[in-house]
């Protein structure tokens, strides 16, 4: 898949910042005042500014509002129900907390409720694709949503438990990785199923449709080298979780250095998540000869 | 809605028959040509008369090898747009309801004018048979030329898609394929019609001929053959003389 700025931008920093309000939500640190408004500046910024990054890559985003209508069967369309309703309410928490001094408990609560749902409806835009068989896993909601919780721990400044949950989302990216590496051999799919021709090995795509490039192309068959996704890999899973863990774990770790847990666990989260589309390969590419299965 | 009727009243598709499809690309032309003056939003070109031209098709014809452990290799035209598929994802992932199959055809439409152009659908079809115009930011989809189909302003004969149309060598057809009495329906009974990717569970509505095998008709190729025997191995008489000597030089 082709991995669009503005999609990684989207995924990445709003799965941060609900992990942030999931955290404030619940009360981890319970802050009131001036202090909740700077944590709850920083929750929103995230969030809303994921969610706007997300109409950049739409072709007519003056229509956006109707993506409300279809949250029977869609899970783009409930992800924009549960993103509203998570900010609304946490932001009634959340006023409360700054100017009233008072924290709504059970409105926390459910506004950390909702924060966990969004994640997970965005993480089940990619995982319900059969058309993308390393996303069509059940790894990827975890995968997205550990992500999300130990980012926002990290980001409330929970050391203990971000030192665990990172490396718990660690594991959890591993797997993912290696479940995903093999999904698309074992979904089925190759070009003998896709052509109704032949069997694996004795078809070649002999001549595409057109001479020139097209939207299929540009948008589904982007190829990563091999050498360099192992490189980027090692590269997320250094920077995003391991540096910041080790960061956390010095004793009397201060603001400098979570400072510089969270910058590295920023860089290693939108390098993963670059790989998180650059290395999904879509069915559609087999009719293309794109792909080796 | 994007809920997909629980049953259509009509399966109108298109059967493809591999064998007959010489490659032409009339069909590509004859739809772009067609869905560009009509329904919706017209098919634009980038670049069209520039070093990098591309553009929205919604249909398009690629070409395989077929190389079998016995008998003679095949080249397969392939042309490939959207299948109406019964179990259609691309209708259920769409978040504003633009996408939408018919209840009393089953054709699978966009309306444009509720396309945010978020290409979710696009990712969802494993055909590859929708794309976003890139000038208009909607998606576009073949529309079983619904435009032609029931239109009474059209002489009888061209009530079909402008691909069915306009194919030099009756590799298309078009019909209801719910009814088990229709000549396509029949069509794909008496030559083995098959599924795209079924794996997929989308059940495409539109099906495809396997090319026959050529293997028995090898024979038949070869009745020149007599007159194009290769030279001898080892000549005899002048010719031999002749390549002793030049063997020699």
């Amino acid at each position: 898949m082709h991995p669009a700025p503005s999609v990684i931008i989207f995924t990445s920093f709003s799965g941060l910042g609900f992990g942030l309000l999931l955290f404030l939500g619940l009360g981890f640190p319970p802050v009131t005042g001036w202090v909740a408004f700077v944590f709850y500046a920083i929750a929103y910024a995230l969030a809303v500014g994921g969610l706007l990054a997300s109409t950049f890559h739409l072709g007519n985003p003056q229509r956006a509002l109707k993506a409300f209508t279809q949250w029977k069967t869609s899970w783009l369309s409930r992800e924009a129900w549960l993103s509203v309703a998570a900010l609304l309410v946490m932001a009634v928490y959340a006023f409360c907390a700054v100017f009233l001094d008072t924290r709504l408990t059970v409105i926390g609560w459910i506004g950390a409720a909702l924060s966990l749902l969004t994640v997970y409806s965005t993480s089940m835009i990619y995982g319900q694709l059969r058309t993308v068989p390393r996303w069509n896993q059940p790894l990827t909601p975890v995968h997205l949503l550990t992500l999300s919780i130990a980012g926002g721990a990290l980001l409330a400044g929970q050391m203990t438990a971000a030192a665990a949950l990172l490396a718990l989302a660690a594991a959890v990216q591993v797997a993912h990785w290696q479940v995903g590496d093999s999904a698309l051999k074992e979904s089925g799919t190759n070009l003998a199923t896709a052509t109704g021709l032949g069997t694996p090995g004795n078809i070649r795509a002999f001549e595409p449709p057109h001479t020139g490039t097209n939207y299929l192309l540009k948008e589904f068959v982007h190829v990563v080298g091999r050498k360099h996704s192992r490189k980027l890999r090692m590269i997320a899973l250094t920077l995003g979780y391991g540096l910041p863990v080790v960061l956390l774990i010095i004793p009397g770790a201060g603001h400098v250095l979570g400072l510089l847990a969270v910058i590295s666990h920023v860089a290693g989260l939108v390098t993963s998540r670059w790989l998180f589309f650059a290395e999904a390969e879509h069915v559609v590419g087999l009719y293309y000869g794109k792909r080796s299965a | 809605m994007t809920e997909l009727p629980a049953s259509t009243q009509k399966k109108l598709g298109l059967v493809i028959d591999l064998d007959t499809c010489v490659g032409c690309h009339a069909c590509v032309i004859s739809c772009k040509g067609w869905n560009t003056e009509n329904y919706g939003a017209p098919l634009s070109d980038v670049d069209a008369y520039g070093a990098d031209p591309a553009g929205t098709f919604l249909n398009r014809v690629h070409s395989y090898e077929i190389t079998p452990a016995e008998g003679p290799a095949q080249l397969v035209h392939f042309p490939k747009s959207c299948l109406h598929c019964e179990d259609a994802p691309c209708v259920t992932v769409c978040p504003t309801g633009a996408s939408y199959k018919r209840q009393e055809d089953g054709i699978v439409l966009v309306n444009e004018t509720a396309c945010i152009g978020c290409g979710l659908c696009a990712w969802a079809c494993p055909y590859g048979a929708r794309e976003l115009d890139a000038l208009e930011g909607v998606m576009k989809k073949c529309t079983l030329c619904v435009d032609r189909i029931y239109n009474e302003n059209l002489p009888e004969v061209d009530r079909q898609p402008a691909c069915v149309r306009t194919c030099p060598a009756g590799a298309r057809h078009f019909g209801d394929l719910g009814d088990p009495d229709s000549d396509v329906s029949k069509l794909v009974a008496e030559r083995g019609g098959m599924d795209l990717m079924p794996e997929q569970g989308t059940k495409p509505v539109n099906k495809y001929l396997p090319p026959r095998p050529k293997q028995d008709r090898a024979e038949e190729f070869d009745i020149l053959a007599p007159f194009l025997e290769p030279v001898a191995e080892d000549p005899k008489g002048f010719l031999g003389w002749l390549d002793k000597a030049l063997e020699r030089l």
